[in-house]
C-alpha cells in the first residue's frame, strides 16, 4: 500500500474482505452487515472510486456480449469437439446449463455447483459469448449458414489442428486475469458430459486502465491494428457485424485466425521499411500520406494515388492497409475486428513464440471476410513476417432473453 | 451499486451457508423495496405458501445409483415451517439427509428425523457436506441439464413443486453407512467429506 491509496478504495476492499472473511469464519452476518453499513457511510462522503471488478456488462439482450463490448484486458478462447452420442436435445440442455453459469458469473452471482463462489465476486466485465461449429448446427438439425464452415485453404497457411476448427467456441474475456481463470474453468466442468476440450488460446492487450478506452490496439509488432473498424453503436457496425438470417437473427460470425509474428526477423526490419510494408507509420497509425505525429491523423483517409518526387505511390500497391482496402463497389467487404496478442512458450532457439489471435466478426463470412483473406493471401508485403497456423469458423447465435438460452432461435 | 453489491453479498453469504438471521429484511428488498423497514408479513394460509426454493440443483449419476440434491429454502413469514417429506418422479425412494460425525470422526450422512425446521425469517441451505435430499435407488440416469421435479411435504400436509437442473459435480460424495448396497459409495465418501476440517 502506498500514501497515494485513496481511502474510499480501500474502504470498499476492506469492505468485501471482511464480507468473506466473515464468510470463512462463520462470524454472524448480522454484525457483517451492520460494519457493511457503517463503511458504506464513510465511504459515501468522500468522491467515491469505484473498483474495477465490481464492473458488469449485460448479459440478456438481443446480441451476445463481448463482440460490441469495449474490449477487455484478457480474453480466452476454448474450442471443444461435442462427444458422439449428444443430440439436439443433449444440446439443448448443454447449452441451458451453459447461459444460466455465463448470465450468473457475468453479474458476479456464483453459478449452481460452484465449489469456489469467492472467485466469481469481482467480474470485472466479464463476458462469456458461444459460437457453433458446423457439426453442432447439424446435430441441431437447423439451417446451415452457407459460409459456415472451415476457410478454403491458402497458400500462406500453415494450420495446426490444435489450433483449428470445433463444434463449439467459448469465448470468455475480463478485465481481470483471475476471474477468467475461474469463469472459463467453471464453464469447461459444465461442457464435461457433452464434449472434450480441443484448445484453448488465451490473448491479451493493455491491461485495464493504462490508456483511454477505445485506444487502438497495437499488436507485438508495435502496429497501430484496427483502426478502420467500425464503431460499435453505429448503423455502419449493424450492417457489418448482425446477421439477419433465420435463426441468427442479431447474431453474427467468427473467424478466428491465429497469426504467428516472427519479431526475431521483424526486428532487422528498420522503420522506414516497416512503415511501406503496413502503409502506415508505425508511431501514430497515421497513413503514409499523412502525418506521423499529429495523434488524431491516425483516422486521416489514406491517399492511395498520391505519389512521391520518383512517381510512385506513396502507399505501395503491395501494402497491408492497399491489399486489405475494398475495391470500389465493393463497401461490403468489411468486417469487426477485435483482435488480441499472444505468447506462447518459445521453443529450440527461439526467445520469443508470440503473434495474434484475430479475432473478426461479420454477418457473412464469403461475402465479407473472404475476399479480404483472398486479397491478403496473394499479394501482401506482411506476409513476409507472418504465418496463420490456426483457424476456425463459427456461427455465433444472437443473444436471449432471461428465462430462454443462447442457442435457442435455434434447438427450440 | 451499493445496493447490488449488498445483494451479491448476501447470495454468495447464503451459498456459503450463513445464518442470515434477522437479515431477511434486507434480502427481500429487492421485492418490497422496504430497505431496513419491517417486512410485510405475508398472512399465509398453508406452510408452503411461505416458503420459496431457489438455485436448486442436482449431481449427475447413472441408473442405479443414489444421488443428492441442493437448492436454498427460504420462509418469508413469522411463523416456522418444517419439511416432514419429499417425493420425485426420479427416485422411488426420496429422504430428507443430515450430516453427522459417526464414533470414528468421519462424516456420515443419515436420514433426518424430525424433517427441516425453516425459521420464521430465514433461510435453509441445502448444500454439499451439509443437510441434504437423496434421491436413492435411481431406475435411470440423471444427466447433466435434466430438470427433475421435487415435491416437498410440509408438517401441516400442504405440499411445494419445485425442479432442480442436474450438473456434473466432483464433491457430494457423502458416505451412508446405514443403506444397503453402497459400498463403492463409502470409500468415494472420505474424499469428499475430509475437506471440512477446515471450517
Amino acid at each position: 500500500m502506498t500514501e497515494s491509496t485513496s481511502s474510499p478504495v480501500q474502504a470498499g476492499a476492506n469492505r468485501r474482505q471482511f464480507l468473506l472473511g466473515g464468510a470463512a469464519v462463520g462470524v454472524g452476518a448480522v454484525a457483517a452487515l451492520g460494519i457493511d453499513r457503517a463503511i458504506n457511510q464513510q465511504a459515501d462522503r468522500p468522491a467515491t472510486s469505484p473498483l474495477n471488478g465490481d464492473d458488469t456488462v449485460p448479459f440478456y439482450g438481443a446480441h451476445q456480449a463481448g463482440i460490441d463490448t469495449v474490449p477487455q484486458a484478457h480474453i480466452a478462447f476454448f474450442g471443444l469437439d461435442l462427444r458422439d452420442d449428444v443430440d439436439r436435445a443433449g444440446l439443448a440442455r448443454l447449452m441451458r446449463i451453459l447461459t444460466d453459469d455465463a448470465a450468473r458469473l457475468t453479474q458476479g452471482v456464483p453459478p449452481l455447483a460452484d465449489s469456489e463462489p469467492e472467485m466469481v465476486v469481482a467480474p470485472a466485465r466479464l463476458t462469456v459469448t458461444f459460437g457453433f461449429g458446423p457439426d453442432f448446427v447439424e446435430r441441431a438439425k437447423g439451417q446451415q449458414p452457407k459460409w459456415l464452415k472451415p476457410l478454403p485453404a491458402f497458400e500462406i497457411d500453415a494450420l495446426r489442428p490444435e489450433y483449428s476448427d470445433g463444434d463449439l467456441l467459448i469465448q470468455v474475456a475480463s478485465d481481470d486475469p483471475m476471474t477468467l481463470a475461474h469463469a472459463g474453468r467453471m464453464l469447461l466442468k459444465d461442457t464435461r458430459s457433452f464434449a472434450t476440450l480441443k484448445w484453448s488460446q488465451p490473448g491479451f492487450r493493455r491491461a485495464h486502465g493504462t490508456e483511454k478506452p477505445g485506444t487502438t490496439m497495437r499488436n507485438l509488432f508495435g502496429q497501430v491494428d484496427g483502426t478502420t473498424n467500425p464503431r460499435p453503436g453505429t448503423d455502419d457496425f449493424t450492417e457489418v457485424v448482425w446477421s439477419q438470417e433465420g435463426w441468427m437473427s442479431g447474431g453474427t460470425s467468427i473467424v478466428l485466425r491465429r497469426i504467428q509474428m516472427d519479431l526475431d526477423e521483424w526486428d532487422r526490419v528498420d522503420r522506414a521499411a516497416r512503415d511501406n510494408v503496413l502503409g502506415r507509420f508505425q508511431s501514430n497509425g497515421a497513413p503514409l500520406t499523412s502525418n506521423p505525429h499529429r495523434a488524431a491523423a491516425e483516422f486521416d483517409e489514406p491517399d492511395f494515388e498520391a505519389k512521391n518526387a520518383i512517381g510512385l505511390t506513396v502507399i505501395p500497391a503491395a501494402a497491408h492497409i492497399a491489399r486489405s482496402r475494398p475495391a470500389a463497389g465493393q463497401e461490403q467487404e468489411r468486417i469487426f475486428r477485435r483482435a488480441y496478442n499472444y505468447e506462447a512458450v518459445p521453443s529450440g532457439d527461439e526467445i520469443t513464440n508470440a503473434g495474434l489471435l484475430f479475432a473478426s466478426y461479420q454477418a457473412d463470412v464469403e461475402a465479407q471476410f473472404l475476399p479480404i483473406q483472398r486479397r491478403l493471401s496473394e499479394v501482401d508485403m506482411l506476409n513476409e513476417w507472418t504465418t496463420p497456423v490456426g483457424s476456425s469458423v463459427f456461427a455465433i447465435p444472437p443473444g436471449c432473453a432471461e428465462g430462454g438460452f443462447i442457442g435457442d432461435t435455434l434447438l427450440t | 451499486m451499493k445496493t447490488k453489491n449488498t445483494q451479491r453479498n448476501l447470495r454468495l453469504a447464503a451459498l456459503l451457508g450463513i445464518t442470515l438471521l434477522g437479515l431477511t429484511a434486507c434480502a427481500s428488498s429487492a421485492n418490497n423495496g422496504l430497505d431496513g423497514q419491517e417486512p410485510a408479513s405475508t398472512v399465509t394460509s398453508t406452510e408452503a405458501e411461505a416458503v420459496t426454493v431457489s438455485d436448486a440443483w442436482l449431481k449427475t449419476a447413472s441408473a442405479g445409483e443414489m444421488v443428492a440434491a441442493f437448492g436454498t429454502l427460504e420462509n418469508d413469514t413469522d411463523e416456522n415451517v418444517t419439511v416432514v417429506s419429499v417425493t420425485s418422479p426420479a427416485s422411488p425412494d426420496a429422504q430428507l439427509h443430515e450430516m453427522v460425525t459417526d464414533s470414528t470422526g468421519q462424516m456420515k450422512m443419515q436420514e433426518v428425523k424430525g424433517g427441516f425446521t425453516i425459521p420464521a425469517h430465514d433461510v435453509f441451505a441445502l448444500e454439499p457436506g451439509g443437510n441434504h435430499i437423496m434421491l436413492l435407488d435411481l431406475p435411470s440416469a440423471v444427466n447433466a441439464g435434466e430438470d427433475v421435479p421435487f415435491t416437498l411435504t410440509f408438517s401441516d400436509g400442504s405440499t411445494l413443486e419445485f425442479s432442480a437442473v442436474a450438473k456434473d459435480y466432483a464433491g457430494a460424495n457423502e458416505s451412508y453407512d446405514d443403506h444397503a448396497g453402497n459400498d463403492d459409495e463409502g470409500d468415494e465418501g472420505h474424499d469428499g467429506m475430509s475437506g471440512d476440517d477446515h471450517s
